[in-house]
Parts: C-alpha cells; sequence; structure tokens
C-alpha cells in the first residue's frame, strides 16, 4: 500500500510527540562496528568466482582522436585477456540525478587523463601493468585548458533584485574586489570502483555511488537496455563528497567488459584516475561589489563569477547561491561566465557554489565592515533582510542572529581587539567570523517499513556515504513504532528497493527521512486500528502499544507482518517559503609573521539546522565540514598543466586535503534548537554542507584580522599570506 | 606492475646489478605506476650489521637499516643532535617512518609530478626524453643547483639535517671495502645526467651514516614550511646549529632543504654570520646573499621571498632573537 505525500503545508511536529525518546540522541551508528573491523562490505571487496580484473586506460593527449590501439603491445604480458573499447563507454562521471548516460565520446578525446579503454587481464597487477604499456596512437588538436585562453566562454543574463546600477553609484561607502579559488577535489578515501556480473540479459553492478535511484537509469541507458534489467548494489560507501553522485566510468567499463567476456569483471580506478577523470570543482574568479550608507546599512551587492567546464556538461559551480539570499540591499546582481576548456569535466564536490562563493563573498564584507568601522557581527546583524532578497518569499525558519550572537559570546569576540594588535613571538594572531548558510532541499524519495512483533525493517535504495544514514533512519522507525533502535534493521544501497533521493545535496536525511517516518506512520495507524484505539490517541513504547485505555505488546498485536511503503515530495510549501540552513563561524589563527604559514587554532560553529536527528552524526558531519572550510581556505587546490591541462596534484600527497595537525583541538559546535515546519514532515534541514559554507571566509577573516593584510587568491599557502604581507 | 624477480641478499656481493630495496616506501610507489621497472629486486633487509647505532669516533654511526623512527627516538640523537631528530619528525607520516630506512631516505627520488608522470617527458626518468617541468607546472622545483636539463628539487628533511650536522655517508663497495664521503659530495648535480643522483657506482651500498662529535652548548632547529602543518613536502626548509656567546654569534651550521637536487649549503653566508652580533638587519643582508636574483621557473619565484624570510625566521630562533613563546611551531596551537 503506497502514501504518496506532498509537502503542500506545514504538518504536526509528531517526532516531538511520541514517547521511545531515541529521535536526537547521540546513538552510535549501528555499522560502526563493522567498519572499524573491516566487515563493512564495499564495492571492490566483493569478489565472484571467475571474476577478473580492469584497469582504465587514460589519454595522453588533451584533445582529438584515438586513431588506434596497439594491442599487440600487450598481447604478451601474461594474463592480459583483452583491451577493449566500445561506444557505450563514458568520457567522465554523470552529473548529480541526471538520470541518463554521460557524454559518450566514441574514439574522441576530450581531455589528457580521459579514459580511452580498459584492459582486462586475470590480475589486478596485469591488468595495470598492460594498462601502463599499452601502445596508442592520436590524431591531436589544438585546445584551450585554461579560463583565460578559453575561446568558448558565455556570460549568463544578470540575476537581478531592484536597480542595482542606481544603487551602486548612489552608496556612500562601496568595496570592488576580486577573488580567485583553486580547483577543488572530492578526494574522498575509498577511489571508484565497480564490480559487473551478467546473468540472462541482465547486468548486477556494485559500485560506489551515492544515488541508486539515478545511478541506475544512469547504466541502463550507457548500455542500452532496459532499467529493469539493472540492479545496482550500494550498501557501503568510503566517502562521496558529490564525487559518486553519478554512475562512473569504471562502472561502464566494468558492464561493458563483463559483457563481452562472460566473466564477472572488477574495475577500481587507482588513485591517479580518480583526479584525472572524477569530476573537480571549478576553479572560480569571482568580483564581489558592496555598497552601503556611511551608518551601515546595505544598498547594493553584486557578485559576479567566472567558472569553468568541459563541452556537453550541464553544470556550473553555483557560486552565487548564497549571496543571492543572505543579505538585503536595495539592488543585487549577479551574473555568471562559463568557460569552456579542454580538462577534467567539473561537476559538484560538497557544498557546490557556498564552498568558494562565501569564501570571497564573507571577506568582502569584513573589507566593508573594516572600511565603516562597524564590527562585523554587527554588520552582518543590521542587514539581515527580512524576506529572501531575491523573491520576496518568506524565510522558513532563520535563527542566523541568534547564531551570531551566541558564537560572539561562547567566542570571545568582544576581546578581539583592533586587526594586527595581537602577537605571541613572531606569530600574529586573530579572530574573524562569517555567517554559514546552505539552500535546503526535499527530493521526492520512497521508503519502506515493515513490522513484525517488535521488530522492524526499513528498506529503501538510500545510500550511506559515512554520514550516519544507517543511524537516523533507525531512529526514526524507532521513535515512530516504539522500538528500541536495535530492533530496526535499515537495508540500504539496493536498486531493487523503493527509489529514494540519494545522498546529495545534504538532502537525503531530509528526503529518505521523512519517507520513512511517513512509511512508519502509516503503520502507526495499522496498529490503532489493531488496538482499537483511534490514531491520534495511540502511543508506542518500548514494544507496548497503548491508547483509549486499551494496552498491547506488539508481539501480540503485529503476528502477521505490517508492511508500508510511503513517497515524499516537495510541494507549495517550497513555493511559499524559502528554506536554509543557517549559521555562523568562528575562527582563530595564527599567522607566522616570517614565513606566512597559518595555523588554525580553534573554531566554532553555531548552527540552527532544523531538528537534528542524531546529535553525534550530525556533530560529526559539521565538524567534518568545517575541517572542509579549512581546506578550502588554506591548504586545497588541483594543479594542472597550463599548456595541456593535465592534473600534476594526482595523489593524497599532493592533494593537500588538512591532515590532523591542521585541525585545531577545539573544533566546537553548537546547535540551536530549531525546527522547520515547511521543510518536510520532519522538520529537519541538511546538515552535511553547512558545516563548510562560510566557515572557511571565517579562517581568511580571521587572516586579515591577525596581520591588517588580504589574501585574494585561495587558498592561503604561505607563498600567497607572505605576497599579501609583502604589499 | 612489471613482473620481477626478487632476490633476499645474504651478504654485501649480492647487491650488484639489481634494484635495492629495504623500506620500499617510495620504490613501490614508483613501481606501481612503472616510473621504475626493474627486472630485479635485491632485498637487504637481512644483511647483517645495517640495523644498528653504535657510538662511532664520539658521534653515531648509524646503520643504513635503521629505520627514521628509530634515528628520531633514539635518546642519544635526541640529546647530542636534536636538529636530526626533528627534520626527521617533519616528514613523512608515522607509519612510512616506522618502515623507511637512513639509506632508503637519503635515496628517495625527487616528488617532481613530471618525474612520475610516465605520458610526461623527464630526463631523469628517461635520459634524453627532455624536461616538461620547464614551461610546466612548477611550484615544487629547485632554486639552486639546476641545470637545462633538470629543474628537480631532492625533497628529503633527513638529509638536510645531516648536511647542517657535516655527517658522512658510508659507502661500501662489492669486495666490502668501506669509503666516506661527506653528505654534500654524495649527491651530484643534475648536469647532463639527471638520471644520476649520487656517486654510488654498481654494487656501492649505502651501509651508515656517521655522525660526527655532537655541537655541544649550540641551539638547534629544523624549520619546515609547507602547504600543510603535516604530511607534505617542504616548500622551503632551513636546518640550523648556532653557538652564542652573549649577542655574538661563535659557530653556525646551516642546510637548506626542498630547494636543489639536494641538501644546499652555502660557506658565504656562514661566514658572513660567525663572529657578528646578532641582529635583524645582520639576518636581512645574509638572506639576500643567500638567495639568486631570480628563479629558474616562474613558478618558483616565492621560493627566494620564501627562503630569505624563512632564514630569517630561523636564525631569530636559533640565537634568541625571537621571543620563545610563538617560536615552536607547535605552541602556535594554544
Amino acid at each position: 500500500m503506497k502514501d504518496h505525500f506532498t509537502m503542500d503545508a506545514p504538518q504536526p511536529r509528531l517526532l516531538d510527540e511520541m514517547k521511545q525518546g531515541v529521535i536526537g540522541t547521540p546513538m552510535d551508528r549501528p555499522d560502526g562496528p563493522q567498519k572499524v573491523s573491516g566487515t563493512a562490505g564495499y564495492a571492490a571487496d566483493h569478489t565472484t568466482e571467475n571474476m577478473v580484473h580492469g584497469v582504465l586506460v587514460r589519454a595522453t593527449i588533451t584533445r582529438g582522436r584515438v586513431r588506434q590501439i596497439d594491442k599487440s603491445s600487450v598481447e604478451a604480458i601474461d594474463g592480459v585477456i583483452d583491451v577493449i573499447t566500445d561506444a557505450r563507454m563514458i568520457r567522465n562521471p554523470a552529473q548529480g540525478m541526471a538520470g541518463s548516460a554521460p557524454v559518450q565520446p566514441g574514439d574522441a578525446v576530450h581531455y589528457h587523463g580521459q579514459p580511452i579503454a580498459v584492459v582486462v587481464a586475470e590480475t589486478f597487477e596485469a591488468a595495470r601493468d598492460a594498462a601502463q604499456r599499452l601502445a596508442v596512437h592520436y590524431e591531436t588538436e589544438e585546445a584551450a585548458v585554461t579560463p583565460e585562453t578559453s575561446t568558448d566562454v558565455e556570460t549568463g543574463e544578470p540575476e537581478t533584485a531592484g536597480d542595482f546600477e542606481a544603487a551602486w553609484s548612489g552608496s556612500e561607502v562601496t568595496v570592488d574586489k576580486t577573488y580567485t579559488t583553486g580547483a577543488h577535489a572530492a578526494a574522498a578515501m575509498e577511489p571508484h570502483a565497480a564490480i559487473a556480473e551478467w546473468k540472462d540479459g541482465a547486468v548486477t553492478l556494485r559500485s560506489a555511488l551515492q544515488m541508486v535511484r539515478f545511478n541506475k537509469k544512469e547504466l541502463a541507458d550507457t548500455l542500452g537496455i532496459d532499467p529493469s534489467n539493472v540492479r545496482i548494489l550500494a550498501p557501503f560507501i568510503g566517502g562521496g563528497f558529490g564525487s559518486k553522485l553519478g554512475l562512473g566510468p569504471e562502472a561502464a567499463a566494468a558492464a561493458i567488459a563483463a559483457e563481452k567476456l562472460g566473466r564477472p569483471v572488477r574495475v577500481v580506478m587507482t588513485r591517479q584516475n580518480v583526479f584525472d577523470t572524477v569530476l573537480r570543482r571549478s576553479e572560480t574568479s569571482q568580483r564581489v561589489r558592496f555598497g552601503a550608507t556611511k551608518a551601515g546599512k546595505i544598498t547594493a551587492i553584486a557578485h559576479d563569477d567566472r567558472v569553468s567546464n568541459i563541452d556537453g556538461e550541464g553544470f556550473a559551480e553555483p557560486v552565487t547561491q548564497a549571496s543571492q539570499f543572505l543579505y538585503g540591499a536595495d539592488g543585487l546582481s549577479f551574473t555568471q561566465t562559463l568557460a569552456r576548456i579542454a580538462t577534467t569535466p567539473a561537476g559538484s564536490v560538497r557544498a557546490p557554489g557556498e564552498a568558494v562563493g562565501m569564501l570571497a563573498f564573507e571577506a568582502a564584507l569584513d573589507e566593508l565592515a573594516e572600511k565603516l568601522g562597524i564590527d562585523p557581527v554587527q554588520l552582518r546583524l543590521d542587514n539581515l533582510p527580512e524576506t529572501h532578497p531575491m523573491d520576496g518569499r518568506p524565510y522558513s525558519a532563520r535563527r542566523l542572529a541568534d547564531c551570531l550572537k551566541d558564537g560572539a559570546e561562547r567566542f570571545g569576540w568582544a576581546d578581539r581587539g583592533a586587526p594586527g594588535s595581537r602577537r605571541e613571538g613572531d606569530w600574529q594572531i586573530g579572530m574573524g567570523v562569517a555567517s554559514a548558510a546552505r539552500a535546503n532541499m526535499l527530493i521526492k524519495s520512497s521508503s519502506r517499513v515493515r513490522l513484525t512483533g517488535n521488530r522492524a525493517i526499513v528498506e529503501t535504495d538510500m545510500t550511506d556515504i559515512g554520514t550516519g544514514t544507517y543511524a537516523i533512519l533507525a531512529q526514526i522507525a524507532a521513535e515512530a513504532l516504539g522500538l528500541d533502535p536495535s530492533h530496526v534493521e535499515v537495508r540500504l544501497g539496493d536498486s531493487d528497493l523503493p527509489g529514494a533521493s540519494g545522498s546529495g545535496g545534504s538532502f537525503g536525511a531530509n528526503s529518505a527521512g521523512s519517507a520513512t517516518f511517513l512509511a512508519a506512520k502509516k503503520i502507526r495507524a495499522r496498529i490503532a486500528e489493531a488496538l482499537g484505539c483511534a490514531e491520534d490517541s495511540l502511543t508506542l513504547q518500548n514494544g507496548l502499544a497503548r491508547g483509549d485505555n486499551r494496552e498491547a505488546a506488539l508481539t501480540d498485536l503485529v503476528t502477521e507482518e505490517f508492511l508500508e511503503e510511503a513517497t515524499v515530495k516537495a510541494g507549495k510549501t517550497s513555493e511559499s517559503h524559502f528554506s536554509s540552513g543557517f549559521g555562523a563561524h568562528f575562527a582563530e589563527v595564527a599567522v607566522h609573521e616570517w614565513t606566512g604559514e597559518v595555523r588554525v587554532r580553534r573554531m566554532l560553529g553555531v548552527m540552527s539546522m532544523g531538528r537534528i536527528l542524531n546529535e553525534k552524526t550530525a556533530r560529526s558531519q559539521a565538524i567534518g565540514g568545517m575541517i572542509w572550510g579549512i581546506g578550502s581556505a588554506l591548504t586545497e587546490e588541483m594543479q594542472s598543466d597550463p599548456r595541456d591541462g593535465h592534473v600534476v596534484t594526482r595523489d593524497l600527497a599532493n592533494y593537500h586535503v588538512p591532515a590532523h595537525a591542521d585541525v585545531p583541538g577545539q573544533m566546537q559546535v553548537v546547535f540551536l534548537e530549531e525546527r522547520d515546519d515547511y521543510a518536510n514532515p520532519i522538520q529537519t534541514k541538511g546538515i552535511g554542507e553547512l558545516g563548510i559554507s562560510g566557515a572557511g571566509g571565517a579562517i581568511l577573516n580571521a587572516i586579515a584580522h591577525a596581520t591588517g593584510r588580504r589574501v585574494y587568491d585561495y587558498p592561503a599557502t604561505p607563498d600567497r599570506v607572505l605576497a599579501a604581507l609583502d604589499a | 606492475m612489471k613482473p620481477f624477480d626478487y632476490i633476499r641478499a645474504g651478504e654485501i656481493e649480492d647487491v650488484a646489478g639489481g634494484q635495492i630495496i629495504a623500506g620500499g616506501t617510495n620504490l613501490l610507489d614508483l613501481m606501481k605506476i612503472q616510473v621504475v621497472a626493474p627486472d630485479a629486486l635485491v632485498d637487504i633487509t637481512r644483511l647483517d650489521g645495517l640495523s644498528d647505532i653504535a657510538e662511532h669516533e664520539g658521534g653515531l654511526r648509524i646503520g643504513a637499516l635503521v629505520t627514521n623512527t628509530t634515528v628520531a627516538n633514539d635518546a642519544r640523537v635526541r640529546e647530542g643532535w636534536p636538529l636530526l631528530s626533528r627534520a626527521i619528525l617533519a616528514g613523512a607520516s608515522a607509519q612510512i617512518r616506522n618502515k623507511a630506512t637512513t639509506g632508503g631516505n637519503l635515496l628517495q627520488r625527487t616528488r617532481c609530478p613530471y618525474f612520475y608522470d610516465t605520458s610526461q617527458a623527464c630526463n631523469k626518468r628517461a635520459p634524453g626524453s627532455g624536461c616538461a617541468a620547464m614551461g610546466g607546472a612548477g611550484r615544487m622545483l629547485a632554486i639552486f643547483g639546476t641545470s637545462e636539463h633538470c629543474l628537480a628539487a631532492h625533497p628529503s628533511d633527513m638529509a638536510v639535517a645531516m648536511a647542517a650536522l657535516e655527517a658522512e655517508v658510508e659507502i661500501t663497495n662489492a669486495s666490502g671495502e668501506t669509503r666516506c664521503v661527506p653528505m654534500n659530495d654524495f649527491y651530484r648535480g643534475p648536469a647532463d645526467r639527471p638520471d644520476v643522483e649520487t656517486v654510488l657506482g654498481d654494487g656501492d651500498l649505502v651501509t651508515a651514516v656517521i655522525l660526527p662529535t655532537p655541537r655541544a652548548g649550540e641551539r638547534q632547529t629544523y624549520r619546515k614550511v609547507r602547504d600543510r602543518a603535516s604530511y607534505a613536502f617542504a616548500l622551503v626548509s632551513v636546518a640550523g646549529s648556532v653557538r652564542m656567546e652573549g649577542d655574538t654569534i661563535k659557530d653556525v651550521a646551516l642546510a637548506y632543504g626542498s630547494v636543489a637536487p639536494h641538501p644546499w649549503m652555502d660557506q658565504k653566508v656562514v661566514e658572513m654570520l660567525e663572529g657578528e652580533t646578532a641582529s635583524n638587519e645582520l639576518f636581512q643582508r645574509a638572506a639576500k646573499t643567500l638567495v639568486p636574483e631570480t628563479a629558474p621557473h616562474p613558478d618558483t619565484e616565492y621560493k627566494i621571498t620564501l627562503l630569505r624570510r624563512t632564514f630569517i625566521a630561523a636564525m631569530r630562533q636559533l640565537t634568541g632573537l625571537a621571543d620563545s613563546a610563538g617560536t615552536d611551531i607547535s605552541r602556535a596551537h594554544s
């Protein structure tokens, strides 16, 4: 029995009325012991009888055509079975929620590093050897590999509200600065991997994928088969951060090779493959303009950006996403320019848009505060708009002011002193603040709940990419059904199960959580019916059902399985109200005046992000995001050759995600109590990406406070900090 | 990985002709991506007499197979040559240091990304193929001692400390004869053969590093600046040891890392400092002498500034000019 629910109106806060008392608690993730003991089965862990090994061959030209692949160059290698090319192979991973095949380039080469073939051998070592030694002959073409040299550059229409030009020219105080950010890699711990096996015209793919419902369609479309002949299994994923939203070249190659050879094929990307071909976050160039009155009322906001992507990809880093709704002004204007370049394609990397847009936006606002002589916290507080500045929608729930005030109090903001005024030896110390914002979403999602006695099973193709989905869905079902969470089994990542949102855009908990809640609610109705009470008088707790003076154990009441499925999707509330997570980041840094080294000494994030489902996994998400903030501000940058565009930072020794020593001992996260009634039936908001959005901005503002100088090119590595100090 | 023969050396004569492997922390990575593809690996980890640290003529003899972790944690090293301990601990990660050996650390290869990418020209990997790093992305390249054939920098931290400490490399040939070579004569500049990095000949084995008598009463530091706080190669580093008498610099030993194809030393700078009163002005002048006018690659222009300033930071620390409060990098995290 299905229930399609559309979020057209605020829903009662039923989770607050239920009695089990597990929602929100810092419950350990049930899959934790499996993960730390190495028994959680990740994609490449699976082995099947008769399985062979594929390694992707990369193009070593920037643009052109594969004229010939000389198989004889590797035939002598012991164990090599075949070198496979196929018109169905894909150029790069699909964009998030594409649901269709990405570009299938045939023999065309569109960037250096593009997979052009898969070598299959009896052993991984033989396949890797052959992939390395395979002789490939190309025809080459010229191609631009930097946005500055691109000849295919398109500027979109400005998105505006009010009259920016009039507001700008009438502003008493202005800031007009240009910032750059480097390209980022998701750099998930687990490299992309897939195992494909065919039986009776149908393929089963085990792969590290975030959005199984969409990935199933992507694989079917890639192979030209009906989706009913595709099954995808992704029960555990070793980090995604957007890089596993869409079906990847390794999965297509595994499926194609397995079909051709009639044997299961495993293809695991090398770490170098991952950097070469997995979607990167575009580098950006951003011009930010703030106009204000002398009294500190913002009058004009413009945020214009230039990003890049390869031909054929619809994605452009949405740099100004948060800039459009954080602060009010008489005139606002946002213009994006997209340069086409022949490099590793760009796509979603954790908090696309905010992660880099807020570095520049919040830094420029800090400069405005300095120019006005107004405290940066106060300037933000003074310019919070009543409603969405671009379209006038009311905010569904916004405790940004509380976050800023609470954070300032906790962090000791009042003692921060003048810029450049605090030092310890050769280190200059400073504090910075930035707002946090990340738009919130509800994506169509289905879930099935089955109850027998006091044991429940939750089934959905939703994924857990390390975020805690297994924990929170168990908690939601346990709360709704009055069960100990250990009595709830959660089954995820199987495309035969009801289709969920998948993990992306921080919408997974909202979407799959709501569907699970609604399915459990249907089961509550059946329990009430079985007990003989009204549904709204039913109380479920510790396996007991009570209502209207009746009481029964679920083990007596539910002797045959109750099975319910529910689907949730966004509705009128997303049009009537604007929902976003909000918060305030604070950072204290030390900057070495001689070497330009920056050390983050402490960070605080105060966040209002709707109902917290699990205090521990939510906190982990928030801290993880803040560490990404350290990376975007200080350390992370993909570097490429300026001539042929090939990535030169192709491993984790040279692509610098923050190490433990970069993360201060004091990483404090505070959640302010909030329910977002317009967001979804469980009043939650996305968490994962709010932690990063703004965190780096607070660090960069702290550098400016410590030194009295500003860095405009990020990450702020020692060379760039020194350039600012010497400027 | 290309198939290879594996030979376990029982005697020192067994090492001739094969690719030597000890900890393998760099070599195995290179083999996986076929930057190095030997026909035979000679495992020296069972050879006798290479795994101990022994007192030797007032100093120490560190066997080539002693792990980086063991050297860094050795009480005698920490007491007499703290610079060496700090340099080792500033490199790699705990896991790598547990496996990496003293000899292997000296012989590790450059981290130039063009050396690691077999689709790119590299005279060090494929002699005569050219140098794709010229005109490419070159932030980690050297600023001293390069040639028109190679711009790569040597990445070791340990070797820089050993150079400053005037350590010698003990080399044993296939006949069992031993010779000692000062650290800075051990490495060759790239010239027209960037693939030949040391004076080792066929059958030669690094068997130990000899540390001379401790520099008693000296303050030592290893100042490494990098893109993140741990597990990153140096952008530049300064290894230094200074003996002061009052405000006067009596003795100074210095070496610089990640700026040349080998640990870089500059006697002129030492001469400028010795006998002088410590001051920022002196260090500024010496730093100007130390650094080159221009860098061989535009991406490393910043290293001129960074080396100059890191040198000053290190000298301020070594001479007591910097307040102790903030000079120890570990204390930047309050």
